[in-house]
């Protein structure tokens, strides 16, 4: 009895309880990684692959016809131009197309940007292939430089039947200063290594 | 760590006074204390925020504040009423009334007990000071102006520099109320007096219990939530951050899978008191307890799977949306119940209304009026209709403030002649009651109306055609911010021992350990435990 005293049993539940509060902390961020799981199996977020497809469509569905629409949208920081050569095209599903984005930089200082993809809807996103993408890579733009900005993509012929109309959503960030603070970072680290 | 009976051997001989009586102390009852008169003053200080929200709004246009100030003024309203009002009530009540209602001479943790209360009043200075930090030159907006909510990107990205402070201070509510839990849960386990099984408990300890778990479960997950925005501000993480290949939309999923529950947290303790309250007026035994229990614990376990219902518009998958609809439906199930239990207890009793039991039927009908419209929020088509309007504020204010609120003004008066010794002043608690019932629903009642017809929440103006409700709507929110001056009056006389003596069961229906000690409550009590039957 004595072994097992109030003070005992209250420290073991108290222990008990702590470790389950910690856990529930580190779900917190398990979190993240499953939402990202969750994301690519129901396209919740719309993201489509963020590395350039290997593989060419198995065959081209001539009979059907998919439009496919593009917005641009500029993100905190960027007050260049960014859009896409065309609004929209029908594609056939399997059809391989290539459509160009422009970007400017109107400022006197090179910027670094990232674009991110969006599809809506969202269950469209793991059917849109990219072969080539300026949203894969990180885009330079020197000072007062126009770039123009290849994206080639095809649909994947599985594409479900009911989605006749697509949306592709970029939004371009300037991630100059970010990139600053990483090399640094990595700078730090070469010369702890050292 | 010290335990109950060793906190108590150092209490015998010497008791401080003064301030270190407070802020040394490690008595339950003393806690308690602290943590209710702290939570009313957060009720006034978040009241007197909401008051400059209503004046604001009292003619459309632009009066009285700029919009970069009414933001501030929203955000911490809905933070100090929820973290520092609410919260720490019913921690308060938890502390002064599970100890004597299982029979306990304490808290099993009495010096954690100190540390969890005396971590909030720092925890809301620093998050009060924010407002006035641009008057020290820290640039504008002053105070976080995001919404209690603190959407990614709109706190991370844009959020002013006074967002760090935001974050210690919610980190430190979030230590205390995990404090606060571990507390409950350990004293319910471990110290209940000889024959009072889990069954036999009165409900308040069943709802705290089932709380405190939930408290454990998902502050952490907040702690999560602000821990990841504070990396994403200053150390170059990209969670919420879409620039680096984060995601805003998980900002909400985290904070929601927190946010659902806490909705729980904040009303199922409420549930219990009402359940120790009607009984007591009705002179019957509450009616069906073990299906309250099951029904609470049901609530508790579906509150972690409807956070969803929040973020409709967000989009999600047809299937996810379905999911979340009937989940967050179901909920309306067992507090169905809960209802029925209640009804069903006032059923052919021998009712008297005095102050808790008015405040209890008070409770009951408003409480069920935002349940219900809960229940049109949940269906998916409608919210996208009524989702950021007024409605949805008529409905949390609701059940929050005719909910919670009012279920801790029930068990202020229920348990103040246990607490100071003295009956509270029935005049002054006759003027409260009825005075906040009728402003209550002059301030909430028409949002409901000026909801459905599209007034978005949130913003410092509003069309033309909703300025005579949001007139009226105003009055009654000032009306009932002064009417909460009539129950500071009652607190006051009763603290300073003014009124009619109390018995040591002060109603003549009440039952419960919590009667059998006398009244006012010896400093110490059940240091023997009391045999239950």
């Amino acid at each position: 009895m004595s072994h097992d005293s109030l003070e005992h049993r209250n420290k073991r539940t108290l222990r008990k309880l702590l470790i389950w509060a910690l856990a529930m902390f580190g779900f917190a961020f398990a979190m993240v990684p499953f939402y990202d799981v969750i994301c690519d199996i129901t396209g919740l977020n719309g993201k489509t692959s963020s590395t350039a497809s290997t593989e060419g469509p198995a065959r081209t569905v001539e009979d059907r016809t998919v439009t496919v629409e593009f917005i641009t949208q500029r993100g905190q920081g960027v007050n260049g131009d960014f859009m896409s050569a065309t609004r929209r095209v029908k594609v056939h599903p399997g059809e391989i197309t290539l459509v160009n984005f422009y970007a400017s930089n109107p400022k006197t200082s090179e910027i670094v940007t990232q674009s991110i993809p969006s599809v809506t809807p969202g269950e469209a996103a793991r059917y849109l292939h990219k072969t080539q993408c300026f949203c894969f890579d990180q885009q330079t733009l020197g000072a007062g430089e126009r770039k123009e900005m290849p994206m080639i993509f095809y649909l994947d012929p599985e594409l479900p039947e009911h989605i006749t109309t697509l949306t592709l959503s970029y939004t371009i960030f300037d991630v100059t200063d970010r990139v600053a603070a990483n090399n640094d970072t990595v700078m730090n680290n070469n010369t702890v290594a050292k | 760590m010290s335990t109950a009976a060793a906190a108590h051997d150092d209490h015998h001989h010497h008791a401080p006074t003064g301030l270190k009586r407070w802020l040394f102390s490690t008595n339950h009852k003393d806690i308690g204390t602290l943590y209710l008169w702290f939570s009313f003053i957060m009720f006034l200080v978040g009241g007197l925020l909401a008051m400059v929200i209503r004046t604001e709004l009292l003619e459309p246009g632009m009066q009285f504040v700029d919009p970069e100030f009414f933001n501030q003024m929203t955000t911490v309203h809905g933070l100090a009423m929820v973290f520092g009002a609410v919260m720490p009530g019913f921690v308060g009540f938890a502390n002064w009334m599970i100890p004597l209602m299982i029979g306990a001479p304490d808290m099993a943790l009495p010096r954690m007990n100190n540390w969890s209360f005396w971590i909030l009043p720092f925890a809301f200075l620093i998050l009060l000071s924010s407002v006035f930090m641009s008057a020290f030159g820290a640039g504008h907006p002053s105070a976080p102006n995001f919404g209690w909510t603190f959407y990614a990107p709109l706190s991370t990205e844009y959020g002013p520099a006074s967002t760090d402070l935001f974050i210690l201070s919610v980190h430190m509510m979030g230590i205390s109320s995990i404090m606060g839990a571990i507390n409950v849960i350990v004293t319910v386990f471990n110290l209940r007096a000889p024959g009072m099984t889990l069954m036999k408990m009165p409900l308040f300890v069943w709802t705290w219990l089932i709380t405190a778990f939930l408290l454990i479960a998902v502050m952490p997950v907040l702690a999560g939530a602000v821990t990841m925005m504070l990396t994403d501000r200053h150390f170059g993480t990209s969670f919420f951050s879409a620039a680096g290949g984060g995601d805003p939309v998980l900002f909400q999923h985290v904070f929601w899978f927190f946010g659902h529950p806490e909705v729980y947290i904040m009303i199922l303790p409420a549930f219990g008191i009402v359940s120790s309250i009607i009984p007591t007026f009705a002179r019957k035994q509450l009616f069906g307890y073990a299906s309250m229990v099951y029904a609470t614990a049901s609530i508790a376990l579906l509150s972690f799977v409807v956070w969803a219902h929040h973020m409709f518009t967000v989009g999600m998958p047809l299937a996810g949306t379905l999911f979340f609809m009937y989940m967050t439906m179901l909920i309306s199930v067992p507090t169905g119940v809960k209802v029925f239990n209640w009804v069903a207890t006032m059923w052919r009793g021998s009712m008297t209304f005095e102050l808790p039991m008015k405040w209890a039927i008070a409770f009951v009908i408003l409480f069920t009026c935002g349940g219900l419209s809960g229940l049109m929020l949940a269906i998916t088509p409608v919210d996208f209709q009524y989702h950021d309007t007024y409605f949805v504020v008529a409905h949390f204010h609701y059940v929050l403030v005719t909910g919670a609120v009012f279920s801790m003004f029930a068990a202020a008066y229920y348990w103040l002649p246990k607490w100071s010794g003295v009956m509270p002043n029935k005049l002054l608690g006759e003027l409260h009651f009825w005075s906040s019932l009728l402003s209550v629903n002059l301030l909430f009642f028409p949002m409901h109306f000026v909801g459905l017809a599209g007034m978005p929440r949130r913003y410092a103006d509003y069309a033309l055609q909703f300025a005579d409700y949001n007139f009226w709507i105003s009055i009654g929110g000032f009306w009932f911010g002064l009417s909460q001056l009539f129950f500071l009056a009652v607190c006051l006389l009763c603290a300073m021992k003014k009124g009619e003596k109390a018995a040591a069961r002060p109603w003549d229906g009440a039952e419960g350990l919590e009667w059998e000690v006398p009244s006012p409550a010896p400093f110490h009590t059940f240091e023997t435990p009391p045999v239950v039957k």
